[in-house]
């Protein structure tokens, strides 16, 4: 039934929370279980390297929330998430250089790239980060500080549209040239690889991934939560009113830039929390991360699954990327030609995704009995 | 018995003056056959003797020595094989001879042969008719100073018209008189150096000002130090110059290969207000076109392969363009007013052209050759060569400019574009087209872009990924030109790509490019619509 909203909807119905808690559960218990308490031979046992590859696609959906926070709800196209995600992640593995300690090739205390490029001392925007409560703080301080500074000169100015995301285009490739410079201190092209332990412990451990895969995991929960709790609140709703109406909003009396900021910046963090998860288990970053390409296909990964609903999000980013794992091992050649026909069709055929084309084929199944208001939101 | 005394005597005495002679300067005939001998230190013996008799009938033989033409034969015979090894000329005489080539031996040389012979070939080859010989062989000179060139390269200077060689035989023999004795010449010498010089002299001079341990300089003279110090100075006023302009020129074939790749980006942003990431595969389709149209003269019209692009430019507008038609019929109507999906979509395509390119062509770079008549360059000042092909592109996009202009503003199709650009329903509610003139404004587009893929490839490499390096540079061509305007679009370009190449120098390429990208950002925020904002209803559109 249609109602007048006020102040915030309900977040879920009761239904979706049970949804989501036997996601989590699967997610969090299950697939460690399965993974850890089997036999190497045993059918039931999970590969161990479906571990990590599942790590990084609960990153990926963490970037997938950010993306359709900011371009689903705000209207804001940004082709420069693939920045804040690799600043983060360099936050991460500035924190897992320094803790490898003397065991690098060298032996030497300083980080190798730094010994190979025959520099003496670290550099002072490597202070601090052999503490990883700073190096974590730091994932998630320094993309949302370069967020707050461009979106506010972008924003102040009402750059919207197309401009703005040609904008952080611009600002992706800088990045990107900048860290493939070798003096800039970050390793240059071949970044920051050759991780030995995290807070102590090997990475090598089988038990070392189960325990980043679940934290991610519950990363993920977290960050659903809180986009959940931002679009269903009065904040949310302004920012739609952003993306549909902004002209309006303006004379209605808001000022647009703060909300704006607001939800970008929290975009950029949200990147930064995943890529600093996704480096220890991929196991390194590099400026390749930050290509325009990279953040184009984030992109993409919202689009397929419905932009404007969390769910479609998080489920777009995890079906283009198992396929792209799949392509590109079994069709490497092919794989630039789905991704390719991927943008074309879906933006074509299914401008609201996944979520969108299940929504009108439930819809159509009982066309006949409601009306389709408030069909915006779809609970998981 | 007087007579055959004297006779004797006189006898005596002729042999002896020929003996004498020969000891002074020895015998032509047989210092050049010294150059066939198989060891090294005959030969270099005789390149010795041949300098001092500096006759320039031993200039054929010394250059068949040092590109390895020259056979000998065990009876003192010498013969100059040609660059077809089949018709061999006896050295001494010059004439034809037949000669059985197995029985002959080529000396062989080595680097301090070369080092030796290159000055004495330079110095004879002065006397040559031929310019261009003349220049080459004194630059040879000048980067080789050596003493017993003097001589010669006064001799020269007497004959010399030409102003070009005559400078720089000034310099070289300023370089072999900087290092007499004669504290006169040594100023002169000096002198002629900071006129003349360049960067590679600059270190010599310096040189003249070192002090030792003692307080002595290098140079004891103190008129000839004063003079030094400020031919320094001359040289870097002149080599600053230099790369100012050299800078300039670079700058300006960057800002023509951008105004190329975002003109049309530009047009079909104004018109449509869609950005198309496909561009830069426009760029890359219009450069492998040329090198399909390469291929396709080498096949069939060989003999007219200098004048490929006279069809490579039509064809490359022509394909592009229809590619851009068929994707703005495809794709790109069904998705108006929801520019950001267009952008998206138009990336995909952009995959898909390059992916098709690839498994087409190859992942490798393909070479497109420069026709003949625009290889090689313009040497405008001392050290800055001007490349035929980029002078080519600067004419070339002056050309697209004003045509595209005229285009926009003189023809009845220019008049709806720009209509339509305007105001789209008010130009559709007197009557124009407005779905045509899209397909026909982003064929126009793509085609530019077609001639900018012509225009790179004479410049650079041909790959699939050949768009993609210019694609960020064109929207902040089109970002900081303004929206849908030529003017503005040339000036961005021009800016940019000055401004790129100005920095590069200060601050390297990278940085220099991060630089520009961090000014754009900046300058965005002062005036949003671009240099040239276009005023009213329409900029808020």
């Amino acid at each position: 039934m249609p109602e007048l909203h006020t102040g915030r909807h309900p977040m879920h119905s009761a239904r979706a929370w049970w949804l989501l808690a036997c996601f989590v559960a699967i997610a969090a218990v299950m697939v460690p279980v399965f993974n850890l308490v089997p036999d190497e031979d045993s059918i039931w046992k999970l590969p161990d390297f479906l571990i990590p590859l599942f790590g990084k696609f609960i990153c990926y959906a963490i970037v997938a929330l950010a993306i359709d926070l900011i371009w689903g709800y705000a209207g804001i196209l940004s082709l420069g998430h693939g920045v804040f995600f690799a600043l983060g992640g360099y936050a991460m593995g500035m924190y897992l250089m320094r803790s490898i300690g003397t065991e690098g090739v060298y032996g030497n205390e300083l980080p190798d790239f730094m010994v190979f490029l025959d520099w003496k001392e670290l550099p002072w925007f490597w202070y601090g980060f052999e503490y990883f409560a700073f190096a974590f703080s730091m994932a998630l301080v320094v993309p949302g500080a370069l967020a707050f500074g461009f979106g506010w000169l972008a924003f102040r100015s009402r750059i919207t549209g197309v401009y703005f995301s040609i904008i952080t285009q611009a600002m992706t490739f800088a990045f990107m040239l900048l860290f493939f410079r070798n003096d800039t201190g970050f390793g240059g092209n071949n970044g920051l690889t050759d991780f030995k332990r995290i807070l102590g412990i090997s990475l090598q451990e089988p038990g070392t991934r189960v325990g980043l895969y679940v934290v991610s995991v519950i990363a993920l929960l977290g960050t659903y939560l809180a986009c959940r709790y931002i679009v269903c609140s009065k904040l949310g709703r302004l920012v739609t009113a952003v993306r549909d109406a902004e002209t309006k909003l303006r004379f209605t009396g808001y000022d647009p830039l703060q909300y704006k900021l607001f939800v970008w910046t929290f975009s950029a963090v949200l990147c930064g929390l995943a890529g600093a998860l996704y480096v220890p288990q991929v196991g390194i970053i590099n400026p390749s991360e930050m290509q325009p390409a990279n953040s184009i296909e984030m992109a993409i990964w919202v689009a397929v699954g419905g932009r404007g609903t969390l769910v479609g999000a998080v489920a777009g980013a995890w079906l283009v990327n198992a396929t792209k794992s799949w392509f590109t091992v079994a069709a490497p050649e092919t794989w630039l030609y789905v991704l390719g026909g991927t943008f074309i069709l879906v933006t074509l055929f299914a401008p609201r995704g996944l979520v969108g084309l299940l929504e009108s084929v439930r819809l159509r199944g009982r066309a006949d009995s409601t009306s389709p208001t408030g069909s915006e939101e779809v609970d998981p | 018995m007087k007579l055959p005394g004297f006779m004797a005597i006189v006898i005596t005495m002729a042999f002896a003056g020929v003996e004498v002679r020969a000891e002074e300067a020895p015998d032509f005939n047989e210092a050049l056959q010294g150059l066939g001998s198989k060891s090294r230190t005959t030969i270099l013996k005789s390149i010795d003797q041949l300098s001092e008799l500096n006759d320039p009938r031993s200039l054929s033989a010394l250059e068949a020595l040092l590109g390895k033409r020259l056979r000998s034969d065990d009876h003192d015979g010498l013969f100059i094989v040609d660059e077809s090894g089949e018709i061999f000329v006896d050295a001494l005489t010059g004439e034809e001879v037949r000669v059985d080539p197995d029985s002959l031996k080529t000396p062989r040389i080595n680097n301090r042969v070369r080092r030796s012979l290159k000055p004495l070939i330079a110095r004879l080859r002065l006397r040559n008719p031929d310019v261009s010989i003349r220049l080459a062989a004194a630059e040879e000179l000048e980067n080789r100073p050596s003493a017993d060139a003097a001589d010669s390269i006064r001799l020269a200077l007497e004959e010399e018209s030409d102003q070009t060689v005559r400078n720089v035989l000034e310099v070289a023999l300023a370089r072999i008189e900087l290092k007499s004795d004669d504290p006169q010449l040594r100023l002169g010498a000096v002198e002629v150096l900071g006129e003349h010089g360049d960067r590679n002299q600059e270190a010599e001079l310096v040189a003249l000002l070192d002090q030792n341990e003692d307080g002595q300089f290098a140079e004891s003279d103190p008129a000839v130090r004063e003079a030094a110090q400020s031919a320094i100075q001359r040289i870097q006023r002149t080599a600053f110059l230099n790369d100012m302009a050299g800078h300039f020129f670079y700058g300006l074939s960057l800002a023509s290969v951008l105004l190329l790749a975002a003109l049309g980006l530009a047009i079909t942003f104004g018109l449509m207000g869609v950005i198309n990431m496909a561009h830069g595969e426009m760029l890359m389709l219009g450069a492998y076109t040329t090198y399909v149209v390469i291929g396709l003269f080498e096949q069939h019209l060989l003999a007219w392969l200098d004048w490929y692009l006279l069809i490579a430019v039509p064809t490359a507008f022509l394909v592009c363009a229809a590619v851009g038609m068929l994707l703005e019929r495809g794709v790109i109507r069904f998705l108006y007013g929801r520019p950001l999906e267009t952008l998206l979509a138009t990336w995909g395509i952009s995959l898909v052209l390059i992916q098709t390119v690839r498994l087409t062509f190859g992942a490798q770079n393909v070479e497109v050759a420069n026709p003949s008549w625009l290889s090689g360059g313009y040497e405008i000042l001392s050290g800055v060569v001007l490349p035929w092909s980029r002078i080519a592109i600067v004419m070339f996009s002056i050309t697209t400019v004003a045509v595209v202009w005229w285009l926009l503003q003189r023809t009845r199709l220019g008049l709806y574009v720009r209509a339509v650009t305007q105001n789209r329903e008010m130009a559709a509610g007197l009557g124009i087209a407005t779905s045509r003139i899209d397909m026909l404004t982003f064929g126009l587009g793509s085609g530019i872009a077609g001639l900018g893929g012509v225009a790179l490839s004479q410049v650079g490499n041909v790959g699939p990924e050949l768009g993609r390096s210019y694609i960020v540079d064109s929207f902040m061509v089109v970002v900081l030109g303004g929206v849908g305007n030529i003017m503005g679009t040339v000036v961005a370009a021009l800016g940019l790509g000055v401004l790129n190449k100005f920095l590069e120098p200060v601050s390297g390429a990278v940085l220099g490019k991060i630089f520009v990208l961090g000014f754009l950002i900046l300058f965005i925020q002062r005036r949003p619509q671009g240099i040239f904002a276009l005023k009213g209803r329409a900029a808020e559109a």
